[in-house]
C-alpha cells in the first residue's frame, strides 16, 4: 500500500526487517499509552458500579433515547430545509439576471463566513425563538449556503458540450438546466452533498449550547447528577460511540455513492467529486 | 454604533481571546496534523493504524461533544488545566484530523516518478522528503489548509459557552447591560468577518506566491 506513494521504494528484505522492528517498538509505545489511560481510568474510579448503575434505569434510558430522537429530528428538518435553500440559492447564483445573482452571492458568502454558532445564538437570543427552530434555522442557513456552492460547482463541472448540444436542440435555459445539467451535476456532487450532511449531523450537537434537549443535553443531565457520582466519563463513553457511529455510517454512504457514481455511465460527462466536505476559501469563485 | 464605542475594551478582550485561541489551536493542529500525516504514510503498520484511527474518530466526532469530554470529562480524570488550555487542546486535536487529511492528499498528489527520480540520483530518504516531495506537496495543500484554519476560527466560538473569554461570549454581559441585541451581534459578526477574511487573505497571498495548480 505504501508502494503507491512517491516516498518509498518497495522494501527489500533488510528494510522489511527494519520496519518490523519499528512496528514492534510502535506497538509497544501505543500499548503503554493505552495501558496508562486504562490504569488512570480505573485509578480515578471511572468503572465504579455507582457511576454505571444509572444506565440500567428505565427512565435514564428513555431520557437518552428521547435525546437521540430530538437530535435526529433536528437533523432531518435541517437536512431537508438546507437542501431546499441550497437549491434556491444555487439557482440564484446561476441566474441570468444580475441583481438576483448579486443577492444570492451576498447571502451565500455571508452565511458561509459566519460561525454557525453566532447565527444560532442570534436567532435564539435576539429573535427570542424556541431552541429547536433556532437550531434548525442556523443549520439551514449555513448548510444551505454551502450546499448552494456545491450544487453550483456540480452544474458548472458538466462538460461544456452537453450544454451546447442541449441549446442547439432548441431547448430554453430552464429545459437545459432541468433535463441536462442539473441531473448530471447533482449525480457528480452526491458524495459531497452527503458529506455536507455529515457536517450538519455533527453540528446538531450545538443545540446543547442553547439548551435544546438533544442527545448531548440528556448526557449532561445524567453526568451532572451527584447521586450517581458525577459520571462524566461513563456518559462520554456511551454517547460518543453513538455519535461517531452515526457519522461514520453517513460518511461510509458518501464513499459508497462516490464509488458507484464513478462507475456509472450517467456521469461520463462530469467528474464525480470525492466524498469530502468542500474546501474552498471564502471569496474564491474558481470552482 | 454606541455599543461598540462604549464597550470597546470588552469587545477588544473578546476579539483578542478569539485570535489567541485561533493562533494557538492552529499551531497545535498544524503540528499534530503533519505528525499524523507522517504516521499515515509510514511503512510501519501500527503507526498507520493509529493515524487512521485518530483521523476517523476525530473527523466523525461533533466538536461540541469533544469540548464536553475535554472540559468536563478530563477534570474528573484528575487532569485540571485552565479552560483556555483545554479549549486549545480540543480545537487543535479536532482540526489536526482535517489538516492530516489535507497533507496526506497533498503528498499523494506528488507523482511517483518524482520520488523514483530522486532516489535514483542517490538521494537519501530525508533528502527525498525535504527537497523533492514536501516542497511539491506543500504547494497543493495551501488552499485546503486555509479553509481548514478558517473553519477552526469559526469553531472557536464554541469555546465561549465553556467559560473561555472569546468574541461570541461578549453578547452575554452586553445583553445584561441592556444594549440593543441586534447591534451587539452585528459587531460580533464584524469581528469574526475580520478574522476569517484575514486568514483567507493570508492564504490567497501564500497561494499566489507558491501555489501551483496540478
Amino acid at each position: 500500500m505504501t508502494a503507491a506513494s512517491a516516498l518509498y521504494d518497495i522494501p527489500g528484505p533488510r528494510a522489511r526487517a527494519r520496519h518490523r522492528t519499528y512496528a514492534l517498538l510502535a506497538t509497544l509505545v501505543l500499548l503503554l499509552l493505552l495501558g496508562w489511560v486504562g490504569y488512570a481510568l480505573v485509578d480515578t474510579g471511572q468503572f465504579a458500579a455507582e457511576k454505571w448503575r444509572p444506565f440500567e434505569y428505565k427512565g435514564i434510558q428513555l431520557l437518552l433515547l428521547r435525546g437521540l430522537g430530538n437530535t435526529l429530528k433536528a437533523f432531518g428538518l435541517a437536512a431537508v430545509l438546507s437542501l431546499a435553500l441550497g437549491g434556491v440559492l444555487a439557482a440564484g447564483r446561476l441566474s441570468d439576471h444580475r441583481p438576483v445573482r448579486w443577492v444570492a452571492t451576498l447571502v451565500v458568502e455571508f452565511f458561509r463566513a459566519m460561525p454557525l454558532l453566532v447565527m444560532i445564538f442570534f436567532v435564539f437570543v435576539a429573535l427570542k425563538v424556541q431552541p429547536l427552530p433556532a437550531l434548525v434555522t442556523g443549520l439551514t442557513l449555513y448548510n444551505g449556503s454551502v450546499l448552494a456552492e456545491v450544487f453550483r460547482a456540480g452544474v458548472n463541472s458538466v462538460e461544456r458540450g452537453q450544454r451546447e448540444a442541449a441549446y442547439s436542440l432548441g431547448m430554453n435555459k430552464t429545459q437545459v438546466m432541468a433535463h441536462v445539467l442539473v441531473p448530471q451535476g447533482v449525480r457528480a456532487m452526491l458524495p459531497a452533498i452527503i458529506s455536507q450532511l455529515v457536517v450538519a449531523l455533527k453540528d446538531t450537537s450545538l443545540g446543547f449550547l442553547i439548551t435544546y434537549e438533544e442527545f448531548l443535553h440528556a448526557g449532561k443531565l445524567i453526568a451532572g447528577n451527584l447521586d450517581y457520582g458525577l459520571p462524566f466519563i461513563p456518559v462520554v463513553m456511551i454517547i460518543s460511540p453513538v455519535y461517531i457511529g452515526m457519522c461514520m455510517l453517513l460518511s461510509w454512504l458518501a464513499n459508497w455513492v462516490a464509488k458507484r457514481e464513478r462507475r456509472s455511465v450517467k456521469t461520463r460527462a462530469v467528474e464525480v467529486a470525492p466524498a469530502a466536505p468542500t474546501t474552498v476559501l471564502p471569496g474564491d469563485t474558481q470552482t | 454604533m454606541d455599543v461598540l464605542t462604549q464597550n470597546f475594551s470588552l469587545y477588544g478582550e473578546g476579539f483578542l481571546g478569539t485570535v489567541q485561541l485561533t493562533v494557538y489551536a492552529s499551531l497545535l493542529a498544524l503540528g499534530l496534523g503533519v505528525l499524523m500525516a507522517g504516521f499515515r504514510v509510514a511503512p510501519v503498520a501500527p503507526l498507520r493504524a493509529f493515524g487512521t484511527a485518530w483521523v476517523t474518530v476525530l473527523r466523525n466526532t461533533p466538536l461540541t461533544l469533544l469540548f464536553f469530554a475535554v472540559m468536563l470529562g478530563l477534570p474528573r480524570f484528575g487532569l485540571v488545566l485552565p479552560f483556555f488550555t483545554f479549549a486549545v487542546l480540543a480545537l487543535g486535536c479536532y482540526t489536526s484530523a482535517f489538516i492530516c487529511e489535507a497533507v496526506r492528499s497533498g503528498i499523494n498528489t506528488v507523482p511517483l516518478g518524482q520520488g523514483e527520480a530522486a532516489r535514483s540520483l542517490g538521494m537519501s530518504f530525508p533528502q527525498t522528503l525535504g527537497a523533492v516531495v514536501l516542497p511539491q506537496a506543500f504547494r497543493t495543500v495551501i488552499p485546503p489548509i486555509g479553509s481548514t484554519l478558517i473553519a477552526l476560527a469559526k469553531n472557536s466560538a464554541i469555546a465561549g459557552s465553556f467559560s473561555v473569554t472569546e468574541l461570541l461570549g461578549t453578547y452575554k454581559p452586553l445583553n445584561e447591560l441592556g444594549y440593543n441585541i441586534i447591534w451587539t451581534f452585528l459587531w460580533i459578526a464584524v469581528g469574526y468577518l475580520i478574522i476569517t477574511l484575514a486568514i483567507s487573505g493570508l492564504f490567497h497571498v501564500l497561494e499566489r506566491r507558491w501555489g501551483v495548480p496540478r
